[in-house]
């Protein structure tokens, strides 16, 4: 049950980030992180809209097992456009450049991120890299599958490959500058006090994330560059005719793409591990284990790529080195999965949207997870590679998990982006639509990869339409999950409750202070004494915390009175 | 966020400064040794696998030019680190005189390059349509540049490697693809560091840099040392293959 | 000491060349990889300050190079492990297809 601190109705502090400046000049052209997060949001919603515009079309043609909705090669370009839009302009900016841009500098102490201008950079190339994608998009598409393999995209595909391609070549540099700004800043701008084992997980997170978009971004750059540089030019490493190699850019390309997807899911876990010692109102358990096991994932992500290959002619031995190395990365995943479960233990919870969200991350991110071991099980994988059942597993890790996770970051930190409160009952409402019309979308999958439903085709066997029909159908609540929040945020911003300084009450630097945060964060620099997640040693946020098992026997030193 | 002097808002020292912009440097320089290495992946499978293929390429290559174009970048790594140096200790007229060497220095590099691309759009030895590694040695009128002796053991190389490769036409323009491929990123590095090194310039002119405040020209040498590392590597695996024959 | 250093390097990109020259087998690549690897770490250490710069410095500069070599090495495996790539038989190969024939 929440407390509720009692006490005069709030009201928006007078001068904040949001109106510390006007004009579309002010906007384009600021170096406030906290602004630039708002614009990577609303650009990364718009492209999350056209990605689901695209899945609706997939979803639509496979009702009925001769589609009617599109020729094959459309499908193939929609699919395709799916896979790209979603991949690499929504899921990999999302929560880092949204969240990990408004929070990190604020959740350190700091004034701003470690270099501004490269940050407003960041989001112009990620915009340009977009404008490119959707020319591609207008030019009738893509129909080479988001992974680009080669020869069909380099030399056989007739479809706009050289400006996806470049498009996302391009975006590729935001993730390569945001990351740096990250650890840069990790490193040098943190407030004083503010020790490695005294940051938010959230930042843990975020930290492991940049490792992974700095070492591994640059090398689908070199990929993309020398696919393009064949198509156009007629370079030949992936031209067979000349001697070269398609399973080449198989290796390059998923060098990084195996551990884009640790980007994809590390962010996320960073906000559940933000979200769950809030609503269970207890220290996370393991601290130092989570944090270790964020930069184990991203560690040893880069190692495990080649399982996406296991059907191009692998030798056995090396096939069994790569699923050996897939079941260990599946490890500190796992022991993220039972600190956060263990912090709920004893804990003092509340079903708030955003621990909805955060128990619907858990639920099917361990879903998902699991079914990538069955997946990285060789004799298994040479059965279900290339159907369903991999789409619904990555499906329950990137909606399941990661979306799950960036909705409820959003709806955590609403009340401090905006200073205002968005409806809660409405709220947790749309969480249960998602959830529900979530699973009916993509259970069904994994029914139909078992029956042998191969991905990325037009067409079925009849006996699979009746999964198809339910996964349609559950795709369209989904649409309704979507859209709920994007409706009700919107109105928040406006018009919800003033929220306050910390509305839930958690514990951070970013809930110290004002709501919304003034342009330069912190009148004073704060002086940190305390360790993350304290809840036992706030007395000052009014919540009946249980002192028995749970909270440690060591009393921290009070802060608030420096 | 707004600048007191040399310090930008969102730090609280100079040194803070100093010591963040560093290591962006140098964490950006890890991102480019990434991107580099897929493209040395690509050419170290395919020298492997098509090994006389690549060592007829690398031999129609000038060692002289290149190893012209080795001492020239090395130089200008020196030249390089002498202008950082002359900004750590003040010398405002040493920074522009270095600076203005380290410019110079790479434009010679990139004529030298430039003459070596032409050569090779002219013997028909950049991959596409109209490839061809026998080219010259057909067309001995053509290829004037070629004198008679390295003419005759050109043809020799070419008959010993078709011999062991009879697909050496297609083969090579993997060779060449590495070749252009590999230049070419680095060349774009290199203009890259040019302009930034003529802003340096305009800035030591300006007279902006000194023991202070002198992070520009530090980083902007990190880059340009990342730089000539990368060729001294191209070098020999682009120039030096089965040389000794 | 920048002279020494560019002495040093002009000094060894001499070697290299003439290294190039003298029939090494299959360990001219190595000799050439080594020199321009001693090349490299000399501009690291001196011309780029690393050897003064922070612990920090050197652990990126570590780590750089590790990720190049997991790059490199760990494609290669799976190119080496193939047991007939393309006609070309690498020798870790060559023991795996010995191993199969004879069913060791």
């Amino acid at each position: 049950m929440r407390t509720q601190t009692t006490g005069p109705v709030p009201q928006l502090p007078e001068k904040h980030y949001l109106n510390a400046t006007y004009g579309i000049r002010s906007w384009l052209l600021t170096t406030d992180h906290k602004r630039i997060a708002l614009l990577y949001l609303a650009s990364v919603t718009f492209f999350f809209f056209i990605g689901g515009f695209f899945a609706m079309m997939i979803r639509l043609h496979l009702l009925t097992p001769n589609g009617y909705l599109l020729t094959p090669d459309q499908y193939n370009r929609m699919f395709t456009m799916h896979g790209v839009t979603m991949v690499f302009f929504f899921l990999i900016p999302s929560i880092p450049a949204i969240l990990g841009n408004f929070l990190i500098p604020i959740m350190i102490g700091a004034k701003d991120l470690a270099f501004p201008k490269i940050n407003l950079l960041s989001w112009y190339i990620y915009i340009i890299g977009g404008l490119f994608t959707l020319w591609s998009m207008i030019n009738g598409g893509l129909d080479t599958g988001w992974t680009f393999y080669t020869p069909f995209s380099t030399l056989y595909s007739n479809s706009a490959v050289a400006p996806a391609v470049v498009g996302v070549f391009i975006t590729g540099f935001s993730s390569i500058l945001t990351g740096l700004n990250f650890l840069v800043t990790v490193h040098t701008m943190r407030a004083p006090g503010m020790t490695w084992f005294r940051l938010p997980l959230f930042v843990w997170a975020h930290y492991a994330t940049s490792i992974v978009m700095i070492l591994g971004t640059p090398v689908i750059a070199i990929t993309l560059g020398l696919a393009a540089m064949e198509r156009v030019f007629g370079l030949g490493f992936f031209n067979p005719a000349m001697g070269g190699d398609p399973i080449l850019f198989q290796h390059l390309f998923w060098f990084y793409s195996h551990p884009a997807v640790y980007i994809m899911i590390l962010p996320a876990m960073g906000v559940i591990s933000e979200l769950i010692p809030t609503f269970a109102r207890k220290r996370l358990f393991g601290y130092h284990f989570v944090a270790a096991a964020s930069l184990a994932i991203a560690v040893i992500g880069f190692v495990v790529w080649t399982h996406h290959m296991f059907l191009t002619g692998q030798s056995t031995y090396a096939a069994v080195a790569f699923s050996f190395l897939t079941f260990i990365v599946a490890i500190p995943s796992a022991i993220k999965t039972f600190n956060w479960t263990a912090t709920l233990f004893g804990g003092s919870i509340s079903f708030d949207t955003p621990m909805l969200y955060a128990f619907g991350f858990l639920g099917l991110f361990m879903i998902g997870g699991l079914t990538g071991l069955f997946l990285g099980a060789l004799g298994v994988d040479i059965n279900i590679h290339d159907t369903y059942f991999v789409v619904a597993h990555f499906h329950y890790i990137m909606v399941g998990g990661a979306v799950m996770g960036y909705l409820g970051g959003l709806h955590f930190w609403w009340p401090k982006i905006t200073g205002r409160m968005y409806p809660e009952w409405l709220a947790r409402i749309a969480a249960f639509i998602l959830f529900i019309g979530f699973n009916f979308t993509f259970f069904p999958q994994f029914i139909l990869g078992i029956m042998g439903m191969p991905r990325r085709y037009h067409t079925y066997p009849p006996e699979f339409q009746i999964y198809n029909v339910m996964s349609t159908a559950g795709a369209s609540i989904l649409a309704v999950g979507y859209l709920l929040p994007m409706v009700y945020l919107t109105w928040a911003a406006f018009y919800g409750k003033v929220a306050g300084d910390n509305p839930w009450p958690a514990t951070g630097l970013e809930w110290t202070t004002q709501s919304p945060p003034l342009t330069e964060n912190f009148e004073v620099t704060p002086v940190v004494t305390w360790e993350a997640y304290d809840f036992h040693n706030r007395p000052d946020l009014g919540l009946d915390v249980p002192s028995g098992k749970g909270s440690p026997g060591v009393v921290a030193p009070a802060h608030g009175d420096d | 966020m707004h600048r007191t002097g040399a310090l930008f808002g969102q730090f609280k020292t100079l040194e803070q400064q100093k010591d963040t912009a560093t290591l962006g440097m140098w964490i950006f320089l890890v991102t480019e040794v990434m991107f580099f290495g897929g493209i040395m992946l690509a050419y170290t499978i395919n020298r492997h696998t098509y090994f006389h293929a690549f060592a007829m390429g690398s031999n129609t290559l000038s060692l002289g030019l290149g190893g012209f174009n080795t001492v020239v970048l090395l130089a200008s790594s020196f030249t390089m680190a002498m202008a950082v140096w002359s900004s750590q200790t003040s010398r405002k007229k040493l920074i522009t005189l270095f600076l203005s060497l380290t410019i110079l220095l790479g434009f010679v590099f990139f004529v030298v390059k430039y003459v070596e691309y032409a050569q090779k759009f002219h013997h028909h030895l950049v991959p596409g349509k109209s490839f061809d590694i026998f080219y010259c040695v057909n067309n001995p009128t053509k290829c004037e540049d070629i004198d008679a002796a390295d003419m005759a053991k050109e043809k020799e190389e070419l008959e010993v490697a078709a011999k062991a490769d009879p697909d050496l036409n297609a083969h090579a323009q993997l060779y060449y693809s590495a070749y252009f491929g590999m230049t070419g990123l680095h060349a774009l590095h290199m203009v890259i560091g040019a302009g930034l090194l003529f802003w340096l310039l305009k800035e030591s002119v300006a007279g902006k840099f000194n023991a202070e405040w002198n992070n520009p020209v530090d980083i902007v040498g990190l880059y340009w040392h990342f730089v000539d590392i990368v060729w001294i590597y191209l070098f020999p695996l682009l120039y030096l293959i089965d040389r000794h024959k | 000491m920048y002279l020494v250093i560019i002495s040093t390097l002009l000094a060894l990109t001499g070697i290299t060349v003439f290294a190039a020259f003298v029939d090494l087998g299959r360990f001219n690549i190595v000799v050439a990889l080594l020199i321009a690897t001693i090349k490299a770490t000399l501009v690291v250490l001196i011309f780029m300050h690393a050897k003064y710069a922070p612990e920090r410095t050197k652990l990126v500069i570590i780590a750089g190079v590790f990720w190049l070599a997991l790059l490199l090495f760990m494609t290669l495996s799976d190119y080496a492990s193939r047991v007939d790539y393309r006609g070309v038989r690498y020798p870790i190969s060559q023991i795996i297809s010995h191993s199969i024939e004879h069913r060791i």
